[in-house]
């Protein structure tokens, strides 16, 4: 109880030394928090960006091969399809149509696309939009059909079949699904002619054995297999999120010089204080655990309130402050809910690394003025 | 009996963590929901044979990052800086290979 008391009086007493200077204290705390919001802001977005990517694009095709000429992907004949499917452990070839359409009213890329299934197959003269895509053009009742002109005098009218919620806008915000005839028509692609195949492997341990089989048979083709879409997604978000951590990086920086300014340059008045405090009887012991508290404090509550405001930003307001950046110049950007994914260990390290510096800043210091005589301190 | 001074400071901890519990509290509460939207993603994956987020839309390349063409990122003139912004936020796709003048993936990053 008195090691209890004895620390309730040392709080007491280091926030009520706080308290004189109270602007300088507000300060800190303030910038300690935004360092801290700014990364953890940054690592919640990466973490859910990637738990999303992850779960979900698990279920894209086993292996797309494409046909590459000129160093482009170009459209891929129905004959590689046979070819594809005699290899062993295959179970299924299927044809992709897909590509790219510039809207010229306002300018925003859209991806039309074939659905793979039947229950996705909208019926001919029929689209399934994705969420962003009324949004843009501002229909404002059921039943609006969708014009796309895809050259100047031209207007080809689609009717909404439906459009795809929301939830899912992150994977399907710029979708346009048609039907195959329209889309054949639409975009002038010949039968026979496919974007790229999707096949699928009985066995995901074979894939490697049929994408060399399918090497030989198709040298010409480019193979991106599941794993490869995993990796880029891997890769793309590390990537992001170091962008992000280098921005941040160069706050930590400056916060830094501001903490050691602040904590190590220990200024005369706080070296009277210790000195004082030593004359009147207090114990190094006590002086370092006031000054512990004071450094817990200080980093604990920037820490806490700054990790609070980023998780509210992220997955409660959306990460409005990262929005433009992600965006870009692209007219479209999905209007979408992040799942909320916390990294123990991305969490932990963002603590150990703002918050001990910080402490042994404030601490090294003190414990070099208060190991000192008090009479030579307050000199 | 006066305030002590510590008190405010120790109210204001206990709201932050109040809040902080408010927070583990909605991640817990809505992960049901959470885990359901995400499956209906991957389902909708598998219906449509997607292949990539619909993150950024401003290039073919950026779009569909995974499917890009290994000339797409920085194809302007060598060494340029990308075309579009989002360029800058995303790094070429894994198996870009090495280039013509020999750049592999890793001296990309």
């Amino acid at each position: 109880m008195t090691a209890l008391n004895r620390h309730r009086a040392l709080l007491d007493f280091t926030v009520a030394a706080l308290a004189r200077r109270r602007v300088k204290t507000l300060a800190l705390v303030a910038v300690f928090a935004a360092v801290v919001f700014l990364l953890a802001s940054a690592m919640f977005f990466a973490a859910s960006l990637r738990r999303e990517a992850e779960a979900t694009l698990a279920g894209a095709p086993d292996l797309i091969v494409q046909s590459l000429s000129l160093g482009r992907q170009t459209m891929i004949g129905a004959e590689a399809v046979p070819q594809l499917a005699a290899i062993r452990g295959v179970t299924g070839v299927e044809g992709r149509l897909w590509g790219y359409f510039y809207d010229r009213i306002n300018g925003a890329n859209y991806t039309v696309m074939v659905p793979d299934t039947a229950a996705m197959m909208p019926p001919p003269g029929q689209v399934i939009l994705g969420e962003a895509v009324p949004r843009l053009r501002d229909f404002k009742w059921q039943g609006t059909p969708l014009f796309l002109s895809r050259r100047e005098g031209d207007l080809v009218r689609f009717d909404i079949a439906r459009t795809l919620g929301t939830e899912t806008a992150l994977l399907s915000a710029d979708l346009i699904l048609m039907n195959e005839a329209d889309f054949r028509s639409f975009f002038n692609v010949p039968a026979g002619q496919f974007t790229d195949l999707a096949v699928s492997v009985r066995n995901p341990r074979e894939l490697s054995t049929v994408v060399a089989k399918a090497t030989i048979r198709l040298p010409e083709a480019r193979f991106v297999t599941r794993a490869d879409i995993a990796r880029t997604y891997q890769k793309l978000f590390d990537w992001r999120e170091g962008v992000m951590v280098a921005l941040a990086f160069v706050a930590l920086l400056a916060f830094a010089i501001f903490a050691a300014d602040k904590a190590s340059g220990l200024s005369a008045e706080e070296a009277r204080e210790i000195g004082i405090l030593k004359a009147i009887g207090w114990d190094t012991r006590d002086v370092i655990a006031m000054k512990l508290w004071e450094g817990g404090l200080i980093s604990g509550g920037a820490f806490l309130l700054g990790t609070v405001l980023a998780y509210a930003h992220v997955f409660w307001a959306g990460a409005p402050l990262f929005a433009p950046l992600l965006k870009g110049w692209a007219v479209i950007y999905p209007e979408f809910r992040l799942t909320p994914a916390i990294d123990a260990l991305q969490l932990g390290t963002l603590f150990l690394l703002t918050t001990l510096p910080y402490a042994a800043a404030t601490v090294v210091p003190v414990w070099r003025s208060a190991a000192a005589d008090p009479d030579a301190v307050m000199r | 009996m006066s305030l002590r001074p510590a008190t405010p400071v120790l109210a204001a901890f206990g709201a932050l963590l109040a809040l902080a519990g408010g927070e583990a509290a909605h991640a817990v509460l809505t992960a049901p929901r959470e885990a359901a939207r995400l499956q209906a993603e991957a389902r909708l994956v598998r219906d449509l044979g997607l292949t990539d987020l619909a993150l950024f839309t401003e290039a073919r390349y950026t779009r569909h990052p995974s499917l890009a063409d290994l000339a797409t990122a920085f194809q302007d003139n060598p060494l340029s800086f990308d075309h579009f912004p989002s360029g800058s936020l995303i790094a070429p796709p894994e198996h870009f290979g090495p280039t013509a003048l020999s750049f592999s993936a890793g001296d990309l990053r």
